[in-house]
Parts: structure tokens; sequence; C-alpha cells
């Protein structure tokens, strides 16, 4: 898989000049201050915003095709936003199939997906309960659990995890690692902590604001699978401490 | 006043308590039942003071007649038996018109959330539509439609129509964008984003729309028949208004003040 961004947006400079392949399988963390164009790059890419100029291609297909969302290039992508966006009215199991009664799959065959994928994200037993019920952790896996039900190649994740505690966001990451190894998906994963970002990827793209651009592209050849002693080795407390000086810098 | 009524009502609430095991300050009965205890309290009040005004105070029979004599009016008026048949006619107005408010605005109301530069366009039209009094136009319908039921039918569905359609509107509009979001990321059709999205996130603002609308649907029926009605509920109250004898107010001032048959006659 190839793709290419070349964006540029309007009067205000949101992104400039990205020029970014992600291959296939690949973990690829987004870093950056707040207000760099991390999540208007990862909407780009979700073709939830259409690029100034420059185009997006997925496995050799442009995203957009005259001015409209391309969605026939979007079929293996699945998305999970900072908040779960879960919708209220449906249970949980009903939540997570949606999308695929999107896609027209019978009823009993989704009842039996949505208990596998309850199962896979750590909600076993809370297929009939409604968003409302759950914690914040437990409704961001039900929204991750949503994107990967119709086992999507590529996930697009915008801080899934920004709104939870240290303890739960730990855990979620340990856990979205297994996915990623299991599904072997391409994951593009925007963050702000470097510590995350550098835990999770393989390569770790820093994006710089005024106009957004890539300032550095580093790569993490840290062993998988990675635990939260990895986090205390010296190699990664060294990618880390390099990251972080090269954001002070600007 | 809770703790007043609750002190007051104790002996008369017991033998609604149905559950015996539940304990005596259970705050969530107490709520339940609350409304069962004050509302007979507050007819009472009413009531009360009405009498109080016509007995004691002294005012005239022929301003405000006393409580005891309305009521044995409707009973007259009731067991008459030609009353139900206008009172059907009255339902059936603001039912149909009530019904054609709820599905035209609905649909209005979802187009116009959804397709902007329309609501732009018809926007200036729909205000001056809106803060024309509508009722003004009776007397226009009759003449167009007659003096049968259709008429009514469709002022009270005009009546309705707006809060119904503003509504809506606003409902389709704050459908949450990251729910829209999600939709458009599944490559979600129009018609399934409104199914699985808009539709039940617009739901309680419909339903807030049709509580608005039904009142509305009643005044707009019942003005109707008084200002130009052959058959309904009103024709008999605007009948029972024309002051021949204090029996015959007393009928009316339970239904609808008797001024407004004074502008039949200029209306038509």
């Amino acid at each position: 898989m190839d793709k290419t961004y070349q964006a540029r947006r309007g009067a205000v400079h949101a992104l400039s000049n990205v020029n970014l392949s992600i291959g296939r399988g690949e973990f690829i963390s987004l870093v950056g201050r707040s207000g760099c164009g991390k999540t208007t790059l990862l909407r780009i890419l979700a073709g939830l915003l259409p690029p100034t100029s420059g185009t997006v291609t997925a496995d050799g297909q442009s995203i957009w095709r005259g001015g409209k969302r391309n969605d026939e290039a979007f079929e293996n992508f699945g998305l999970v936003f900072q908040d779960a966006n879960l919708f209220p009215w449906y249970t949980v199991a009903d939540n997570v199939s949606l999308p695929l009664k999107l896609r027209g799959m019978g009823r009993r065959a989704r009842r039996a997906r949505a208990t596998e994928l309850c199962e896979l994200v750590g909600l076993p037993g809370f297929e009939n309960a409604y968003p409302r019920e759950l914690s914040g952790g437990m409704r961001q896996r039900a929204a991750i659990a949503r994107a990967l039900s119709y086992d999507p190649t590529i996930l697009l994740m915008d801080e899934p995890f920004g709104a939870l505690d240290a303890l739960t966001r730990d855990k979620m990451n340990l856990e979205l690692q297994s996915i990623h190894a299991q599904a072997g998906a391409t994951v593009v994963f925007v963050t702000h902590s470097i510590s995350e970002a550098v835990f999770l990827a393989d390569r770790v793209v820093l994006l710089t604001p005024r106009p957004g651009r890539i300032r550095s592209i580093t790569p993490v050849q840290l062993a998988r699978p990675r635990s939260l002693e990895t986090e205390t080795s010296a190699e990664f407390q060294e990618i880390v401490r390099e990251l972080r000086h090269e954001l002070d810098e600007e | 006043m809770t703790d007043a009524v609750k002190s007051r009502e104790k002996p008369a609430s017991e033998p609604v308590a149905t559950d015996p095991d539940a304990p005596v300050n259970d705050r969530d009965t107490l709520m339940k039942w609350l409304p069962f205890i004050s509302t007979p309290i507050l007819l009472f009040i009413l009531i009360g003071g009405w009498q109080f005004a016509v007995s004691v105070v002294g005012v005239s029979e022929f301003i405000l007649p006393a409580p005891l004599d309305v009521w044995r009016s409707l009973l007259d008026l009731l067991s008459g038996g030609a009353v139900w048949h206008d009172i059907w006619i009255t339902l059936y107005e603001v039912l149909v018109g009530f019904a054609f408010a709820l599905v035209v605005g609905t649909i209005v109301g979802a187009v116009l959330g959804r397709v902007i530069w329309l609501e732009r366009a018809v926007q200036p039209a729909l205000v001056a539509l809106q803060v024309v009094p509508k009722v003004a136009f009776i007397p226009i319908f009759v003449i167009w439609f007659g003096f049968g039921p259709t008429s009514k039918i469709i002022m009270a569905g005009i009546l309705a129509f707006f809060p119904i359609m503003l509504n809506v509107m606003l409902g389709v509009r704050s459908v949450d964008r990251g729910h829209r979001d999600v939709m458009r990321g599944l490559g979600a059709s129009r018609w399934q984003t409104f199914k699985s999205l808009e539709l039940p996130s617009t739901l309680p603002y419909i339903f807030a729309g049709a509580e608005v609308g039904i009142v509305f649907a009643v005044i707009g029926a019942i003005v109707g028949e008084y200002l130009g009605g052959s058959e309904g509920w009103d024709t008999w109250s605007s009948a029972a208004s024309t002051p021949s004898t204090p029996r015959n107010c007393s009928r009316s001032s339970c239904c609808w003040p008797s001024w407004a048959r004074c502008s039949t006659p200029l209306s038509r």
C-alpha cells in the first residue's frame, strides 16, 4: 500500500507540503503540539475533509473522486475518534455492529460478531448495556470494537485515549498493540503524548505547527511485543528524549 | 409546600400506598403519588375560591355563575346526546389537522434542516407567515372551503405545522457532529444516515414540536368553529354565549369567553 499526501488548505495554512507513504501493516504515530494539524491530517486521510491541493491514495485508488468522497476506497478503513461517539439509542451490541448493518449483514450474524468483538476489547457481557451505563474507557473500547467490526486493514485513530486516565490508558495501549499484532492492520495513531507514540509506533511522525508540516520521521526499532517495562528501557527513554528535544526547539 | 401536603394528606393517602413493605419515608413513592394528592387540593382551592367569590363576596351570577350551576349545565348539555356528534366533529378536525401537520411539518423541517440554501431562500417568507396571526385567515378559509370541517382542519393543520416544522429543523441541525463523522466515515448512504442517525436524534424534537402542535391544532379547530362553523363543539358554546338568560351564560363560561362571538358578524 502506498499513500502520498500533499495538502494545502485555505487561508489558514493548516498543512503544508505533507508527504508521507505508509506501508502495509505499519503502525504510525502522529505527534505534535495542539494546533499543529494532526487532526486535520487524519481527517483528510479519513476522507472527512478534502485536501486543498494534492492527492491521497489508498491502494492505488484516489480517495476523492470528482469532488466526492470515494467510499469504495474506504471500504477497509476503520475510524476511532477522540470521543467514543456511540449512538445513545443503540445498545453496545447494536453500536458495535452498526457498520455491519450498513453493509447489509443479517441480524443473527451481526449479533454473533458483536459478542465476539466485545470479548476482544474486554467488554464481555455488556452487549445489552446502553452507552450511558458505561465508563469513558469502556465506551472508547466499544468505539474501537465498532471500528474493528468489519476487519478493516487500515485503522485511523484520533487521540482515542485522550480522555482516559493514565492507568486505563496504559492498559488500552497494551490492548491496542495486541489487536494490531493479531489483525495485522495498518494503524495511524494521533496523540500528543510522546511516550505513548513511541510505545506503540513503528515510526513516529513529528508535526510542527503554522503551517503544519512534517518535521521529522523517527523509526522505533524496539522489539515487539512491548510491555510496560519497555518504557523504562534506556533505548525507549533515549528516543523520547530526542523527540521532546525536537519539539522544544520550535 | 411539600411538607404541608404530606402532613395534611397522610390519612387520605394511606389506602393508595399499594406496597405495604415500602419504608414510610420512601421519597420515590411519595414523588409518585404526590400529583394524586396535590391535584385534588388545588382543585379544591380553585373551586372553593370560586364559590367564595360568588356566595361571600357576592359577585353577580350574571358575571360569574356558581360552580354548581355550571356543573349542572354541563351535565344537562352532555346528557342531551346531540352534543356528542359535535364533539366528535371537533375531535376529528383536530386529529386530522394535526396528523397532516405532523407529516408535512416533519418532512419540510427535515428538508429545510438539511438543505441550507433552500432554508435561506425561504426563510423570509417563513418568518412572515409565522408572525401573521393565522386565525385572521379563517374567514377566507371559510369562503374557500365552506363552513364544514375542511376549513377547520386546514386551520388546525396550519397552526400545528409551524412548531413541528421548526422543531424538526432544529433537531436535524443539532445532530451531533461526531455522530455524523461516524456515519460519513462508514460511507453510509443518505437514507442510512437518516434512518440510523438523523431520525433517532431528531425524535425528541419531533415530540416536543408535536406537544405544542396538538395544542395549537385544538385552538385552530375551535377558533375556526367560532368564526364560521355550522357544527362542532364550539357552535354550542357560541350559541350559548348569547346573553339571553343567566343560565345560558353559565354554560358558555365553562368553555370560552363570550366576546369571541362578537367578532363573528364582523369577520363574515
